[in-house]
């Protein structure tokens, strides 16, 4: 049976990721994007795609514990990875602290950025479990918030850290 | 967006043989060159992804600091030999990109960063670098972010690159790798005169040393935001002190012209002269041969501000 000549044009590759705990054995383009993958192969839209182009960070994960920009990352080049989306964040069916912080401190309205914002800010506590609270907003730049939640995001982020604010 | 094939050599040698087919690009962190692709800017055939070459480590050796150039740029920052030796590494590195992207890019890509000029970026608009001999939107177009300096030429873009600005500045150099061998130059001759580094299309960077000297240093960066931005205007300066007196200086500047941009009539006013004392008049120099447009006149005046401040720091460095 032919196949359409651009799908056949396309070269695929197999790639194993370990997505939320569970292994993943993909095929997918070679030029498919972590992002990509999560969403449109493995069905978890909580990765947004906002800009695509690592400005918004709305499609932030964790890659072998490490936040990163899934737009930016090509799916074949995470082979191998342990990556953790929004999906895989709560616990037999308890909110992680950070998405508790963030439903107390309302850090959201549309919500779009939301699970970008809560992947950045659980890959800040694992770089620095102590931050100050004056190096939040820097630490958290990688991510926008065109409703402006940025007050409540940094205070839930502040509080989860055990930080007054 | 056009598709790639995909490529994941085992050893340096695979990937520099990769490399030298038409079509090949290395991809390392790909936080630049992704964005670039889907963009339609650059149309690699195939992406030869060298992120697991054995490139990755940063060492102390007794003459300097040797960062490999697969290292991230949060790895390398965070290293406790850059921090000790060359902690101006540490700083220019900390004030690129945003946490994401310094967990993925590399020291090399960061120095290979392709300009941020909008008119280089986008696909439509006539850009000498992307289209030779198309013309240069920029300069009648919008150019507040570009250079001032050396405008003359074809492109008028700016350097982006933070950890160029601070390797000019500590005159490190580069190991760079070929199927012919290896070769170590200045960073700064990267780019001789021209926005785009000169590197042969199947030519690595492998590592970055950095010579320890005992230097004060201070890099200070001017950004429409204060974070998460490329800047305005950044000067990197290393001296040598002795008894309050400049023994040796080097001072270089980005976002001012289409590479790292030395600040040498200023450095020729500091040397063996108390730093107080020669401050305003090696900063005054600094804006000496500007050329800008319409829109970036206020690089000048910035760039003599930025260079007295950052003399100011530099005083008050350990």
């Amino acid at each position: 049976m032919p196949r359409h000549p651009s799908a056949m044009d396309e070269p695929r590759v197999s790639v194993t990721l370990f997505v939320n705990g569970r292994r993943r054995d993909v095929d997918v383009p070679a030029c498919a994007t972590l992002l990509d993958v999560l969403r449109d192969t493995l069905g978890l839209t909580g990765a947004k795609r906002g800009c695509d182009l690592g400005a918004c960070g709305a499609c932030t994960v964790l890659s072998d514990g490490r936040r990163v920009n899934a737009c930016l990352a090509l799916a074949a080049s995470q082979e191998g990875r342990d990556i953790v989306t929004i999906e895989g964040l709560a616990r037999d069916g308890a909110l992680h602290p950070l998405q508790a912080t963030f439903v107390a401190h309302d850090a959201l309205q549309c919500g779009f950025c939301t699970p970008g914002q809560i992947m950045s800010a659980v890959g800040l506590l694992a770089e620095s479990p102590s931050p100050e609270a004056g190096e939040l907003p820097a630490r958290m730049s990688g991510n926008l918030c065109r409703c402006g939640s940025y007050d409540a995001i940094i205070a839930a982020i502040a509080e989860t850290a055990g930080l007054r604010t | 967006m056009i598709p790639f094939d995909y490529l994941r050599p085992t050893d340096a040698g695979e990937a520099l043989s990769a490399l030298g087919e038409p079509g090949s690009m290395a991809l390392a962190g790909g936080t630049d060159l992704l964005p670039l692709w889907k963009r339609g800017v650059l149309r690699p055939a195939r992406l030869v992804d060298i992120s697991r070459l054995p490139w990755q480590a940063v060492e102390g050796a007794p003459d300097g600091v040797r960062i490999g150039a697969l290292a991230r740029l949060s790895d390398a920052a965070a290293h406790p030999e850059v921090r000790r030796r060359v902690p101006l590494v540490a700083t220019a590195l900390e004030a690129s990109a945003s946490p994401q992207v310094r967990n993925m890019a590399t020291v090399g890509g960061a120095l290979l960063q392709r300009v941020r000029c909008p008119y280089f970026r986008s696909q439509d608009l006539p850009c000498h670098l992307r289209t030779p001999g198309s013309g240069c939107a920029a300069r009648d177009g919008l150019h507040r972010r570009h250079a001032i300096f050396q405008t003359e030429g074809p492109c008028i873009a700016a350097h982006p690159s933070d950890l160029a600005v601070a390797l000019t500045a500590l005159d490190a150099t580069v190991r760079l790798r070929s199927p012919r061998g290896v070769r170590t130059r200045p960073v700064a001759a990267l780019w001789r005169a021209s926005v785009e580094a000169a590197l042969k299309p199947d030519e690595l960077v492998e590592s970055i040393f950095i010579s320890e000297a005992v230097a004060r240093s201070t890099y200070l960066k001017v950004r429409d935001r204060a974070a998460f931005d490329f800047a305005v205007v950044s000067v990197a300066a290393v001296a040598s002190l002795e008894g309050g007196v400049v023994r040796s200086v080097r001072l270089a500047a980005g976002g001012v012209a289409g590479w790292p941009w030395r600040l040498r009539a200023s450095e020729a006013a500091l040397v063996g002269r108390s730093l107080p004392a020669a401050r305003a008049e090696a900063a005054a120099l600094a804006a000496e041969g500007a050329s800008p447009g319409a829109q970036n006149r206020f690089k000048a005046p910035l760039l003599v501000r930025v260079v007295a401040r950052a003399l100011e720091q530099l005083e008050a460095a350990p």
